[in-house]
């Protein structure tokens, strides 16, 4: 087995971990940093259950080796609420009622939040387009379109 | 206040949107052994030889087990309650692993080891030596003389049921006219999100324990038990939080072999995961069934006779099996009224993937063919299609001949009134007539009724209420949350049912065998109807006892005083009499009378209600193309009673979704020749995205369900029912060319269009 020592910041802090060269990032994170939001559908990058952000975009956790990720700025789910308060897109997923199960709602929180943090105003279709990658069986992602649109249209008016 | 009716937010929403919910493997430790089961790379047949010297010499293996080290007690995994009459106990036909090859990927060894690396490379160690067997893939196949046999002594049939009532002949003999036909549907997979997973482990005292990811924990503990031949307490079952469910977490698929091998590590844990390829063809499946269907209509559009004829490869296990195409024929029996009908449904051993639960519980195809047939006959009758099926739908006070169960409350009429609205059918019919060219327009609707839990199968659910010294409640239900919310609902009837706000009750969503009351588990659309009731009986044995102490607190006379938002008050002007709390605090620290308050009911529900709906649809359809896009779509429901608003749509959504899938993609396709699963991923299965589904429209039509707490009826697989049908009565409406299989895919609708000169 070959390790290394990689370092990088997830949700703002920066951890060392040794790591097997072959782990992926979502196996370090589930397995040796304890966060176990970031959930595990299919690991062969099919579902979007991984997702989390590494340096300002969404990617696949299962299919991206952890080495890749030395040096990185990540951001998972459990770094999303600030002092006890949920994200605006966090609170829109529970106010829209876009969770049922629960186990794709961390990995749709973290494609949703690039989208909203883009500052971009999309269309319907390109909201969908930028959570392609992400499956839901429960919801038929009604709810989670609608939680989309609510915060920027929320955003809009701030402007 | 109410509570019932509104939109109060689920109770675990900011643990999963925080990511904080614990599931399964969230739960699992670094440290627990990982297990891999050796699947056959064949279809049918035996294994001469296993040789598993190598993988039990590879460094960090701990253990291999084969067929011949397991338990020689064959048990079922069908998540039926358990049966004390034997003939109706469910077919004992697997033992945990297997020598006899009964589809492709059956479950020949099991190899744990220190990590999953190691015990995927142990697994490629492993020698076998097959004697093969042509597969069976269809009920033909099974049946054609000279078949093997899947089961000794079957004649590869689980199964056959019939019924009738009435003078079938007599009332066909009258008919003016009379239509048949032949309808197909395809084997799709249940696709939740996480895979099946459980860990399981002995303590010290001997005890087995598993934590699952199930939908029916008290069902998990007893079928367990059985396979490894032990006594039933000597298991105990934890549920966590799970990924979705839809039926096949109904049925016991992994936790027998996961305790087993817990039995022979000592006491260390042991996970078992599925990965998602061995989820979709390895777990459960629904039913392939083909439907052959008579029925005589008058010249004036009243149904007078119905006979229908179901056969279905069940796989190379029961599980389920049988009970889902029974199913099929009790729903056939309920939507319309006739003077005779009979039904035939027969199960077959076929070594394809074992199919069991799944959402509706085999109605979704028996509507598709029950409501393309009923849009064919309208149209062949020239009678309109909606007038069709309104002039014959069961009316209220309806009772099921066979059941006894009677329809008490029926909103079908209504919800077939909203939904044309809705699409605005009248005006949309008039434009669309007289199509040309390659694209064309086509609207479509159909109809279902559903049961509301099993009943008159046995029912049985638990609730079990405490008060606590501030006025708050834990309510602890046997039924359980995979999802559909029922942990808020049932939330929300204890409210109600004591008077006290809906944040006052903690809802305890672990399930526990040895502390959770006990009852079924969620299946059946049965959690807020049967487990409802149980939870209502409990919240007003609870109020009664508040009551009863605040009455002897104050002297005020027991019938003039009632709890309302978390206060005793005087029942005829609301004035606050005294808080729960204070009485709860009595109840508790009184140094003459104390005695907390709780309830802990069981509840034998011997009842049924009728949930109702239908879908209405607008497709264009791009002949050249083979694609149906969905303009606009909406289910209507009558399920009593709504509870929360915001949950019962998206239960809608999602079962809609699911429905669309059924209709235009989903299918698990096999290897003609080898059995083997051909396209068992989420890339190539063909599961709806967020770009593939279109915007769902959700309507109720509330009625009150008498025997329903508040009214209450079934909704969580209905709105799976009826997109298909509607969506080959819309394809029907733009083409006229009738689909009678499932999927209507690009491929089948293009080769059809060929067929049809359209293109
Ligand atoms: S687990 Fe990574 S995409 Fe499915
Ligand atoms: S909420 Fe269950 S998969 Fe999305």
């Amino acid at each position: 087995m070959q390790t290394r020592n990689i370092t990088f910041t997830v949700n703002g802090k920066e951890v060392s971990v040794n790591v097997d060269v072959r782990e992926s990032l979502l196996e370090v994170l589930r397995n040796r940093l304890h966060l176990t939001g970031t959930k595990k559908g299919c690991e062969v990058g099919e579902c979007g259950a991984c997702t989390v952000i590494i340096n300002g975009e969404t990617v696949d956790s299962c299919i991206y080796l952890a080495i890749w990720a030395d040096g990185k700025e990540i951001r998972t789910i459990e770094g999303e609420e600030k002092n006890g308060n949920l994200s605006r897109i966090q609170q829109a997923f529970v106010d829209e009622g876009a969770i049922q199960c629960g186990f794709c709602t961390p990995g749709f929180v973290m494609s949703a939040t690039v989208l909203v943090e883009s500052g971009e105003k999309l269309s319907r279709e390109e909201i969908k387009k930028g959570m392609a990658g992400n499956l839901c069986r429960c919801t038929g992602y009604q709810n989670i379109v609608r939680a989309v649109e609510k915060v920027m249209e929320e955003n809009l008016q701030a402007k | 206040m109410h509570t019932v009716g509104t939109k109060v937010q689920r109770v675990d929403a900011v643990a999963k949107v925080r990511g904080q919910a614990k599931y399964v493997d969230d739960l699992s430790t670094e440290n627990m052994l990982v297990a891999k089961v050796f699947r056959s790379t064949v279809a049918n047949g035996w294994v001469k030889s296993i040789d598993v010297s190598k993988a039990k010499a590879l460094p960090g293996v701990e253990l291999v087990v084969t067929y011949e080290d397991v338990p020689r007690i064959p048990f079922t995994t069908a998540g039926h309650p358990w049966s004390l009459d034997p003939e109706k106990q469910d077919v004992a036909d697997r033992l945990l692993l297997t020598q006899r090859i009964r589809f492709y990927g059956d479950e020949i060894a099991a190899v744990v080891a220190v990590d999953e690396l190691t015990a995927k490379k142990a697994l490629e160690l492993i020698e076998v030596e097959y004697e093969e067997y042509e597969p069976i893939l269809t009920v033909e196949d099974a049946l054609k003389e000279g078949a093997t046999e899947l089961h000794e002594g079957t004649g590869n049939i689980l199964k056959k049921t019939e019924w009738q009532v009435g003078d079938l002949e007599a009332a066909f003999a009258k008919a003016d006219c009379v239509f048949e036909d032949e309808f197909v549907t395809s084997r799709v997979q249940h696709c939740h999100l996480e895979n099946q997973i459980s860990f399981a482990y002995q303590e010290s005292d001997g005890r087995i324990v598993v934590v699952s990811s199930t939908q029916i924990p008290h069902i998990v503990r007893r079928v367990v038990a059985q396979a490894l031949g032990i006594p039933w307490g000597k298991v105990k079952v934890i549920k966590p939080y799970i990924g979705g469910g839809f039926g096949n977490r109904q049925d016991v698929v992994q936790e027998p072999l996961n305790a087993f091998l817990a039995t022979l590590t000592g006491g260390r844990p042991v996970k078992l995961e599925y990965s998602r390829e061995e989820n979709f063809t390895t777990t459960r499946t629904r039913h392939p069934i083909h439907f052959k269907i008579r029925t005589g209509v008058m010249k004036d559009g009243t149904i007078v006779a119905r006979d229908l004829e179901a056969i279905s490869p069940i796989g190379g296990y029961a599980s389920h099996g049988h009970a889902i195409v029974a199913n099929a024929g009790t729903k056939y029996r309920s939507l319309y009224s006739q003077e005779a009908i009979r039904y035939k449904g027969t199960t077959v051993y076929t070594t394809t993937p074992v199919t069991g639960a799944m959402r509706a519980y085999g109605i979704p195809q028996v509507k598709f063919a029950l409501e393309s047939h009923i849009e064919d006959i309208a149209r062949a009758i020239g009678m309109d299609p909606i007038a069709f099926r309104e002039k014959n739908l069961v009316k209220e006070g309806w009772v099921d001949p066979i059941s006894g169960n009677r329809v008490n409350s029926n909103g079908i009429r209504e919800c077939i009134k909203r939904g044309r609205e809705l699409i605005r059918w009248d005006e949309k019919k008039a434009q669309l007539k007289n199509q040309t060219g390659p694209k064309r327009r086509g609207l479509g609707m159909a109809c279902f009724s559903y049961n509301s839990g099993t009943y008159p199968l046995f029912e049985i659910a638990g609730a079990r209420i405490v008060l606590n010294q501030d006025g708050s409640v834990q309510l602890q239900i046997g039924a359980t949350e995979i999802g559909q919310g029922a942990d808020t609902t049932l939330g929300q009837i204890a409210a109600e049912a004591m008077g006290i706000p809906f944040d006052k009750v903690h809802v305890i969503s672990t399930q526990d065998t040895d502390v959770t009351p006990f009852d079924t588990g969620a299946y059946a659309s049965r959690q807020t109807y049967v487990s409802g009731m149980a939870v209502k009986k409990a919240g007003e044995e609870v109020k009664a006892k508040i009551l009863e102490r605040a009455h002897r607190m104050t002297d005020i006379p027991l019938q003039a005083l009632d709890v309302v938002n978390g206060w005793v008050v005087w029942a005829h002007s609301g004035e606050q009499v005294m808080s729960v709390e204070e009485v709860a605090m009595d109840s508790y620290y009184n140094e003459l009378t104390a005695a907390p308050i709780t309830a802990d009911v069981s509840n034998n529900c011997r009842v049924n209600s009728f949930s109702f709906g239908c879908t209405f649809v607008e497709v264009e359809v791009d002949m050249p193309l083979g694609k149906v896009e969905i303009l606009e779509i909406y289910n209507v429901h009558d399920s009593g009673k709504i509870v929360n608003p915001l949950l019962a749509e998206g239960q809608v959504h999602g079962g809609v979704s699911m429905g669309i899938g059924y209709a235009l993609s989903e299918q698990l396709l096999l290897d003609q020749k080898t059995g083997r699963p051909l396209n068992g991923n989420l890339l190539d299965y063909k599961l709806g995205t967020i770009m593939d589904t279109p915007d769902i429209g959700v309507a109720f039509v509330e009625t009150y369900e008498p025997t329903g707490p508040f009214g209450a009826k079934a909704l969580g697989e209905p709105p799976a029912i009826t997109p298909a049908p509607a969506i080959r009565n819309a394809i029907l409406d733009a083409t006229g060319v009738k689909f009678n299989e499932l999927p209507m895919n690009p491929q089948r609708l293009v080769e059809k269009f060929k067929a049809a000169g359209l293109i």
